[in-house]
């Protein structure tokens, strides 16, 4: 099992549903975000490109988040979600320095947060709240080892990217082009 | 052009706008950890060289020094965890992929070792001191007899700690400025380097502050032997190192970098030791502060530039 996520950047229009979803089903606290919206414009006027990305941690296959973690806080989980077990974490910050996309924070409470994928909703066969909500139905979630998910449909059909390849993470996060 | 923003609001703490996970705590840490590391090494080497007596201060007297070292700076790294009750945690697993993992373990092993160390010269340099229980006194025997292996335990252990305090960093691969293997015997030799500097400024023996001097002279050329190659490498690498670099030369830290770390700390007191052992009189606590002033600011450049460097996408 590979858990994976594709987000169609021609579909999103950043409305930034996700990252509300996000923050009220996994009561992330006020002024954090595990997901966010990335709006890139490319080119020289009148000839300007849009892209519209929404991001959140990868989920690397070769995550240096859980490699560099001291404690084995961090760590892969079923279908190789990247998770932190809350009270081993000491919050040394080492996991947070380690991710190329920034995608994790010292939560409040000390230990440090991310994007689980909605791990909790996954185990009950639902979607992620971000796939969940969206208004455009830009994201397709599902098991790359299954040839009939979603998401392997999509990867199928479409050209795709991931974000940083060179920094040799394997993300999990592919971006339809 | 290229224009990349986040649209959605992003402000997570200590992650944006630039990353700054780690403030004083962590540079502090790693210069106190090299610092040991380096007065360690030299009393190990002294002593399995048979010249504790001829540099008894360095054999004898600075190692008591550095339990204290090593405890402030564990004391800062307490300090720097987000989740502290649960610190003991560190010890509850071996990470091999992880050098924190290495540098919580080796610090276990270092800072007892310093203090058995001390211990077994107390009584020599204290003759009034009393252990009071028996079993101490065995124990102090045990150890004296087999002060060599203690030595030779002490000496390997030295150089994975000062390496260690640069492969922490440099094993982020997230952070082009860090992602250099240099940073780990650059960062061993500027702790064996203010190892040595602190060693010529308390010690009272002439000899042996000519003798830590020279040492003194032999390390800096060698630290700027590896920045020089630090910079090569980055130039000739890819664009985020070749970025990174330009924060040095150039951007923002050029000038902290150049006069603080490489000027103040590394040229003008080689120059200062060069000219006293010409036989003019430099009072040795100027080169030392120098040395220990650029010592630090390395550890505190590298680890603020390091945050700010990072991949474009």
């Amino acid at each position: 099992m590979r858990y994976a996520m594709a987000v169609d950047t021609k579909k999103c229009v950043g409305c930034s549903d996700c990252v509300v979803a996000c923050q009220t089903e996994n009561n992330v606290p006020i002024g954090y975000c595990r997901d966010w919206i990335v709006e890139v414009t490319d080119g020289t006027y009148p000839q300007l490109e849009l892209e519209i990305r929404s991001e959140r941690c990868n989920h690397c296959a070769n995550s240096p988040c859980v490699r560099c973690c001291p404690t084995g806080a961090s760590h892969y989980s079923d279908g190789g979600i990247v998770l932190v077990t809350h009270d081993m974490c000491i919050g040394c910050g080492a996991c947070i320095a380690s991710c190329p996309y920034d995608a994790r924070y010292p939560h409040p409470d000390g230990y440090v947060d991310k994007c689980t994928f909605c791990m909790h909703r996954v185990e009950k066969g639902q979607k992620p709240a971000c796939v969940e909500v969206c208004p455009t139905k830009c994201m397709y979630f599902g098991d790359l080892d299954d040839p009939n998910s979603e998401v392997s449909k999509v990867l199928k059909k479409r050209k795709f990217k991931t974000l940083i390849p060179e920094a040799g993470t394997k993300p999990q996060l592919y971006f339809l082009i | 052009m290229n224009e990349e923003l986040i649209v959605s609001g992003r402000m997570n703490y200590k992650v944006d706008p630039t990353l700054h996970i780690w403030g004083w705590e962590i540079p502090l840490y790693l210069f106190l950890g090299g610092l040991a590391a380096g007065i360690l090494f030299f009393a190990a080497l002294y002593y399995l060289r048979g010249k504790e007596n001829q540099y008894q201060f360095a054999v004898k007297w600075i190692p008591m020094y550095t339990p204290f070292f090593l405890i402030i700076g564990l004391g800062a790294l307490f300090l720097d965890l987000h989740h502290k009750l649960y610190f003991w945690r560190l010890y509850t697993s071996i990470k091999l992929q992880s050098p924190m993992s290495w540098g919580a373990w080796t610090l276990m092993v270092v800072t007892p070792l310093s203090m058995v160390w001390s211990a077994t010269y107390v009584r020599e340099l204290y003759p009034k001191w009393d252990w009071k229980l028996k079993w101490i006194f065995d124990l102090e025997t045990f150890l004296i007899k087999n002060r060599r292996t203690l030595a030779w335990i002490m000496i390997v252990y030295a150089v994975i700690l000062g390496t260690y305090t640069g492969i922490l960093l440099s094993a982020f691969n997230s952070r082009p400025l860090w992602n250099t293997s240099i940073l780990g015997p650059l960062f061993l030799v500027s702790g064996l380097s203010a190892g040595a500097a602190m060693i010529m400024m308390l010690s009272k023996n002439p000899a042996e502050r000519t003798k830590f001097s020279q040492i003194d002279l032999l390390l800096i050329a060698i630290e700027l032997t590896l920045i020089i190659h630090m910079f090569m490498g980055f130039r000739a690498s890819t664009q985020v190192q070749i970025d990174a670099a330009a924060m040095f030369l150039g951007g923002p830290y050029t000038l902290p970098f150049w006069v603080f770390v490489v000027f103040m700390g590394m040229i003008l007191p080689a120059f200062l030791e060069f000219w006293e052992l010409k036989g003019n009189h430099i009072p040795a606590y100027i080169p030392g502060v120098l040395i220990i002033f650029g010592s630090i600011m390395l550890r505190f450049i590298i680890v603020y530039a390091g945050q700010a460097s990072r991949y474009l996408y």
